[in-house]
C-alpha cells in the first residue's frame, strides 16, 4: 500500500475503459498506480449504447471473449432511416466478430477486476475534487478525504473532465460540442428478441437511426440487443436541444413510437432509464493533451468517433499509449510535459487522431446543412422508396418524373447546389 | 410513458445537500431558462410566484448537460460525494 506520505508513481482518474486501461498497463509495468472512481463501483456512472470493439478490446483484454461479461455478438448492422412515419432500412449481416453488446456496469467492473488483479489499487466512492500542483507541475489529487501524491496524473475522468478545466488544459465545452444522450434498457424474453431480430441463441443486432422524431436536427438512435434486453436511444447535439425547446425523454418516447421501432419493443418492460453526454467536437475540439505532470486521455480528451459509434476503442488505445509515455518516463525520470507530449506524438501517429482526423470537418458541415442531411434527403430516401412500391396505376415513367420534378420544386436550385457543394467538401475532406 | 416512471427504475442514493447551486439572482434575469427542459431528469422547475427555480438534485442523473446549457453559465455543478447520487446497472 501507500507509504505515510500517501505517494504513489501514478494516480489515474476515472475508471472507465481508458483510466482502467492505463491503469493496468502501468501496474503490470510494475509501477505503483492508485486508481480512483467516483461511483459505487466501476461503471455504476457510465452509459454507452453499446457495443464494445473485439480487435481493439483484444489488444488490451486477450482472453476478454473467454471471460468479460458480454451479451451478444452482433452479426447485424441494421441503417434505418425514419420519416415520420415510414422507414427504409438498409442491413448488412455478417458474423464477423467486430463488436459485442454489454453493460457497462458489468463490464467496466469486469475490467476494473482485472486491473486489481495486474496489482491496481482501486478506490471507489470517491471524488476527486481537484488537482494539487507544484509550481507548474500537477503533483497530486485532492478528495473529499485525503489528498494524494503522485509523479504522474492521469486525467481519464471522462466527458465533462472538469479538472482538465480547473488546470487549464481546455476551455469550456460549447452546446454544439456534445450530445445529450437518454436511453431506455427495456426487457424483453430471450426468444422474442431472437424472433423479432432474426438472431440466434448470443447472436446481436446493432440499429442506426436516423430522422424520426429528430428530421431535421443533429440527432442520431441507437438500438442494441442485450441477451434478454433490448436498447434504445438517441443522442442530440445540445445546442439543437435548446433550440428546439423540446425535452430529450419526449424525443426518446417519439422514437419508441414509431411504426419502424415499436413493434420491436413492444410488450417489454422499462428496466433502466439513463443519461450521459457524448463529446461531438471532434479534432478541432481537442483539448492540450499533456502538462507537467499529467496527461488527458480518452472521453476528457474528446477522443471520440461519433459517426461510427466508435469511444470505448479510442479510449482503451489512448489509455495504452499514455501507459506507454508513462513507463518511457519512469525509464528517464522525467516527468516534463516535453518528456510527455511523447503520448501525443504516439496518439498521432495511431489511428485514434489519423480518424478524429478524417471527421475533421464532419461536424462542422453537419451543423450547417442539418435541415438538408438529416431532414430533406431521408425523407427523399423515403418518398423515393414509397413511389417505387407504389402500385396504383399510374404508368411508372409518370411517377419517375414526378418524383425527379419534385428534387427542383420544393428545394431551391441555390440549396441545391449549396447541399452538393457540402457533400463535395465533406467527401474531398474525408478521402484527401 | 412520464419522466417519473423512467427515474422510478433508477437506484439513487440521494444526498441532504444540493450538489448543482445556480446563482438564483443571475436566474431572475434568465430569459431562456434552459435548465428547465434540457434535463433528461427533469430537475429544475421554475416557480413563477417565487420567481426562483426548483432544484430537484436528488434526481440528477450527472450527465452534466446543464452546466454547459445554462445561458448564463452559471451553476455551480459539483459531483456528489462518492457514496452519493444515481447509480446505473444497466448503462
Ligand atoms: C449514449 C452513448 C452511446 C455510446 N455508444 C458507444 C458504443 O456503442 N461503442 C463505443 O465504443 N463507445 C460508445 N460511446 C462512447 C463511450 O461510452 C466513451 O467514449 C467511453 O466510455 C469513454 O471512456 P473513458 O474511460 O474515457 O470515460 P468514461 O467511460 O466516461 O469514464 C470516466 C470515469 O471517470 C469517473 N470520474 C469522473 N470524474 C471523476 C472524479 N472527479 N473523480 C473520480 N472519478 C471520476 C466516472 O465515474 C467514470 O467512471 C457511447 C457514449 C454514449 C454516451
Ligand atoms: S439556464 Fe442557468 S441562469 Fe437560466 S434559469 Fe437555468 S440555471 Fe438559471
Ligand atoms: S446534470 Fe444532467 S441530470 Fe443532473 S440536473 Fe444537470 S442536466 Fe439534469
Amino acid at each position: 500500500m501507500l507509504n505515510k506520505d500517501n505517494k504513489t508513481d501514478v494516480i489515474v482518474v476515472g475508471g472507465g475503459p481508458a483510466g482502467i486501461t492505463c491503469a493496468m498497463l502501468l501496474a503490470k509495468s510494475g509501477k505503483e498506480v492508485v486508481l480512483i472512481e467516483r461511483g459505487l463501483f466501476a461503471g455504476s456512472k457510465n452509459v454507452f449504447g453499446g457495443a464494445i470493439y473485439t480487435q481493439p478490446t483484444k489488444e488490451i483484454f486477450p482472453d476478454f471473449e473467454k471471460e468479460a461479461p458480454l451479451e451478444r455478438r452482433n452479426i447485424e448492422h441494421n441503417f434505418m432511416i425514419l420519416g415520420e412515419d415510414d422507414s427504409t432500412t438498409i442491413s448488412y449481416r455478417k458474423d464477423d466478430n467486430v463488436s459485442y453488446s454489454v453493460v457497462r456496469g458489468k463490464f467496466d467492473r469486469w475490467m476494473a477486476q482485472k486491473a486489481k488483479e495486474a496489482g491496481v489499487i482501486l478506490v471507489e466512492q470517491t471524488v476527486v475534487r481537484e488537482l494539487i500542483k507544484n509550481g507548474t507541475k500537477v503533483a497530486g489529487v485532492r478528495t473529499e478525504l485525503e489528498d494524494y501524491y503522485a509523479d504522474v496524473v492521469v486525467l481519464a475522468d471522462g466527458v465533462n473532465s472538469l479538472l482538465a478545466k480547473q488546470i487549464g488544459l481546455r476551455k469550456e465545452i460549447e452546446p454544439k460540442d456534445v450530445a445529450l444522450s437518454v436511453k431506455e434498457v427495456i426487457k424483453l424474453d430471450k426468444d422474442t428478441i431472437n424472433q423479432r431480430f432474426n438472431l440466434q441463441d448470443g447472436e446481436g443486432a446493432i440499429g442506426e437511426i436516423f430522422g424520426g422524431p429528430m428530421l431535421e436536427i443533429l440527432g442520431l438512435g441507437f438500438m442494441y440487443t442485450n441477451t434478454d434486453c433490448v436498447t434504445i436511444g438517441l443522442g442530440i447535439t445540445l445546442d439543437d436541444l435548446i433550440e428546439c425547446k423540446y425535452r430529450p425523454f419526449e424525443f426518446l418516447e417519439r422514437l419508441k413510437q414509431h411504426p419502424k421501432i415499436a413493434p420491436l419493443i413492444e410488450g417489454g418492460t422499462l428496466k433502466e432509464y439513463s443519461a450521459h453526454l457524448i463529446p461531438e467536437g471532434g479534432y478541432k475540439k481537442i483539448p492540450q493533451l499533456c502538462d507537467n505532470g499529467v496527461i488527458v486521455v480518452g472521453d476528457a480528451a474528446m477522443l471520440v468517433n461519433n459517426l461510427h459509434w466508435e469511444g470505448t476503442n479510442l479510449a482503451m488505445i489512448s489509455g495504452k499509449l499514455c501507459a506507454e509515455t508513462i513507463i518511457e518516463a519512469f525509464n528517464k525520470k522525467n516527468f516534463s510535459r516535453k518528456m510527455l507530449s511523447l503520448y501525443e506524438k504516439k496518439l498521432k501517429d495511431s489511428f485514434v487522431m489519423k480518424d478524429l482526423k478524417t471527421y475533421k470537418d464532419l461536424m462542422d458541415i453537419a451543423h450547417q446543412r442539418k435541415k438538408a442531411f438529416m431532414g430533406y434527403y431521408l425523407r427523399k430516401i423515403n418518398s423515393f422508396f414509397e413511389m417505387f412500391t407504389s402500385v396504383n396505376s399510374v404508368p411508372k415513367k409518370e411517377g419517375y418524373h414526378k418524383f425527379i420534378k419534385s428534387i427542383f420544386t420544393d428545394r431551391k436550385l441555390s440549396e441545391l447546389f449549396k447541399d452538393v457543394w457540402a457533400l463535395i467538401k465533406l467527401v474531398w475532406s474525408i478521402l484527401v | 410513458m412520464n419522466l417519473d416512471k423512467k427515474l422510478y427504475t433508477l437506484k439513487y442514493s440521494p444526498d441532504t445537500q444540493s450538489h448543482l447551486n445556480p446563482d438564483s439572482e443571475q436566474c431572475k434575469t434568465c430569459v431562456s431558462r434552459n435548465c428547465t427542459y434540457i434535463c433528461p431528469a427533469g430537475v429544475y422547475e421554475w416557480n413563477e410566484e417565487k420567481n426562483e427555480l426548483i432544484i430537484n438534485f436528488e434526481n440528477c442523473l450527472e450527465c452534466g448537460a446543464c452546466r454547459i446549457a445554462c445561458e448564463k453559465g452559471c451553476i455551480d455543478w459539483q459531483y456528489p460525494k462518492g457514496t452519493k447520487g444515481v447509480t446505473f446497472k444497466q448503462g
